[in-house]
């Protein structure tokens, strides 16, 4: 069973939602980054999705492109990406990691030789933002070929005939993008992701997490309440361009402080413990 | 699809590929979006009703036809072949640009989107989207790099006036690519009321495929035009590339024509050895960018490098994915003209022709300068004159040391 089979199982069993931050790797340095990504899990993380920065991050708002401008300007690159992780899995083995991104950071480097080194070092998925249905054979396939997931966005304007063409190739779980928009930029709106979930889980039985405009440990709780992971992107950034001037150790505590709180809310959702 | 036997013409296929480039590297949540505007594309095409509203606005509103210019003192100047200009400089606002929106335009209206947006560089593309819009009473939003704000003020005005918003652009290097970004996140944003107007032969298929279609009228009549003023067809068309609208345009009705040869002109900013350029067939390579896999100007970590051209309208580092076809398989050859070049060349017809050429036009120009003098005299060169050159006198003045 892959990392993340067995983590939504244990999940499953557990009765709790999967708790999912993003950040993006090597924000604001590649040093900062690991030591916020070591200490995920004993914060709480259940699944990291750890982004590829990229010069051209389309599909993301304010929040998560001024952290890919940090992360390159401190040099980071897909080769450091892919050696974080193979760093990250000599003390962790079973916290599922999923790197996400835009096509050109893999195209650029070599689809073949990206999926054989990114299984290589550790990485159980893929999100890859430009690569709809219609393009994304050329690395779903190759991928899975590796036990590597490539993660399958539903949005609130895929209709049913086309969800229905999403999950049939989907492995791992499924995206649901929950607001029509960049990310970090409008809130969460709680009774329309209700009715996507109810729709998704009608069509598969692949565990679903939900993300974009969720910010605050009462929406998290919220969604874990529906779905079955929360994923935080940009207020978790947020928080690591709020304390740039103060160091190090300041960013990773300040990090993880709204980790373990998202976190909480996240776990506590379904047993009516809802931490706030 | 429009399949010809042994055609170049017949591209793309049916998922929106001319050979490896092409595609719809979009967000999901535009998808959708995107298939929908394919079969109402698709539909529009073949409804004589749509063509012939759109064909009357290009006669009445545009200006259409527009002239083939026997360029005479040019060409005694060069004393190679004969050359004309295709005068799109002459249409409705100043450029090619107005062919597309026009049809895309009538499409929003087809899918009933009630608001438009569109990226700009040089302004020409924003001055052609805000005009259509305040035509047609639809609400639009320009996208635009402040860097471009500054060198091209006159349009930015220009599309204020016409009613428009236009947004300025801070992030990256606040030029073209930026601003394309930018109308991204708005549409995936605004999809259920926005029509998205690119400027280009670029993005998600079906744009690259749509915009050439709206844009071949250009080759189409300079075809008609050269054969009736000629009795033949001219031995080589040129035209400048960016995106590559008024490239595409221009060569697509000559694709089949084995006797003509086709060059599309890049701008090399500084030079295409130096960092500062923006020659993208030519130095790039090809990646994913805005919706489609094409040449990039791109590192190797596959971060997008930013472009660099006097001309804010050839400022992008991404280029048409037929164009990237037509290169490897060798149908079109593509060259690179120098900001000096390039101003040389917009100083030479401004005086010999009194006709002042856009900076991007002017590349195809000063292409020409080279390779004229090289030809017979009996043959025959079109260039297209995409746009005119009012929106830069003041970076050229600038450049010439004149202060306006």
């Amino acid at each position: 069973m892959s990392r993340l089979a067995a983590r939504f199982a244990a999940l499953k069993k557990q009765g709790r939602a999967a708790f999912v931050p993003f950040i993006t790797a090597g924000d604001p340095d590649m040093d900062t980054s690991f030591a916020i990504l070591e200490k995920l899990p004993a914060a709480g993380a259940d699944v990291i999705e750890l982004g590829i920065p990229f010069s051209d991050p389309m599909a993301d708002g304010p929040a998560v492109q001024a952290s890919s401008v940090r992360a390159l300007k401190a040099g980071a690159s897909l080769p450091k990406v892919l050696e974080m992780v193979r760093k990250f899995r000599k003390a962790d083995g079973i916290t599922p990691i999923v790197l996400m991104g835009y096509y050109n950071s893999i195209h650029a480097f070599g689809t073949a030789r990206f999926v054989h080194d990114a299984a290589a070092v550790g990485v159980d998925g893929l999100i890859v933002v430009d690569l709809p249905i219609e393009e994304d054979e050329v690395l779903r396939v190759p991928a899975l070929a590796q036990g590597v997931d490539l993660i399958r966005f539903v949005t609130p304007t895929t209709d049913d005939a086309r969800l229905k063409c999403i999950v049939a190739d989907a492995s791992g779980y499924l995206y649901y993008v929950s607001v029509a928009g960049v990310t970090g930029t409008k809130s969460v709106p709680e009774e329309e992701v209700r009715a996507a979930i109810a729709r998704v889980r009608a069509a598969t039985g692949l565990p679903c997490t939900v993300g974009f405009g969720i910010r605050s440990p009462e929406q998290a709780a919220a969604i874990a309440r529906i779905a079955d992971g929360v994923v935080v992107g940009s207020a978790i950034v947020g928080k690591v361009a709020d304390n740039l001037s103060a160091g190090k150790d300041k960013i990773v505590a300040e990090v993880l402080e709204l980790a373990r709180s998202l976190a909480g809310s996240t776990h506590a959702a379904r047993h009516g413990k809802v931490d706030a | 699809m429009n399949l010809i036997p042994n055609s170049l013409r017949s591209g793309p296929d049916a998922s929106g590929h001319f050979g490896a480039y092409g595609g719809r590297f979009v967000a999901e949540t535009l998808m959708p979006l995107v298939l929908s505007l394919e079969e109402a594309y698709e539909a529009a095409k073949r409804d004589p009703a749509f063509q012939a509203e759109l064909s009357g606005l290009l006669e009445h509103y545009a200006g259409r036809e527009s002239p083939l210019y026997f360029a005479e003192r040019l060409t005694e100047h060069l004393g190679g072949a004969k050359i004309y200009l295709k005068r799109e400089d002459l249409n409705h606002t100043g450029a090619h640009k107005i062919n597309n929106c026009l049809g895309q335009i009538l499409l929003a209206r087809r899918m009933g989107k009630t608001r438009i947006i569109a990226e700009t560089g040089a302004g020409s593309h924003g001055v052609a989207t805000a005009t259509v819009a305040a035509r047609f009473g639809l609400p639009c939003t320009i996208y635009m790099g402040e860097v471009d704000m500054e060198r091209q003020k006159p349009n930015v005005f220009r599309m204020r006036l016409l009613g428009a918003e236009v947004k300025g652009v801070t992030s990256g290097s606040r030029t073209l690519k930026d601003a394309t970004n930018e109308a991204l996140r708005d549409w995936v944003a605004n999809v259920h009321d926005t029509f998205y107007i690119i400027g280009s032969v670029v993005g998600p298929h079906p744009y690259p495929a749509m915009v050439r279609d709206f844009q071949t009228v250009i080759g189409n009549e300079t075809r008609a035009q050269t054969l009736d003023r000629e009795g033949r067809l001219p031995d080589l068309v040129v035209a400048c590339v960016g995106g590559g609208s008024n490239a595409i345009g221009m060569f697509h009705p000559f694709l089949d024509d084995a006797g003509v040869e086709i060059h599309g002109v890049e701008a090399a900013g500084d030079g295409v050895d130096t960092p500062r350029h923006a020659a993208t067939i030519s130095k790039g390579t090809p990646g994913v960018l805005h919706g489609s896999r094409s040449y990039l100007l791109q590192d190797q970590d596959g971060q997008i490098i930013e472009a660099h051209s006097i001309s804010a309208g050839l400022d992008y580092p991404g280029t048409g994915p037929e164009h990237s076809w037509l290169k490897d398989m060798g149908r079109a050859r593509y060259f690179a003209i120098t900001d000096q070049e390039a101003l040389d060349a917009f100083v030479l017809l401004s005086k010999l022709e009194g006709i002042i050429p856009a900076l991007e036009s002017a590349h195809a120009v000063a292409h020409v300068m080279k390779v004229a003098p090289q030809m017979k005299k009996d043959e025959l060169v079109a260039i297209c004159l995409s746009g005119r050159g009012d929106k830069d006198i003041f970076s050229v003045a600038e450049r010439l040391g004149d202060k306006l």
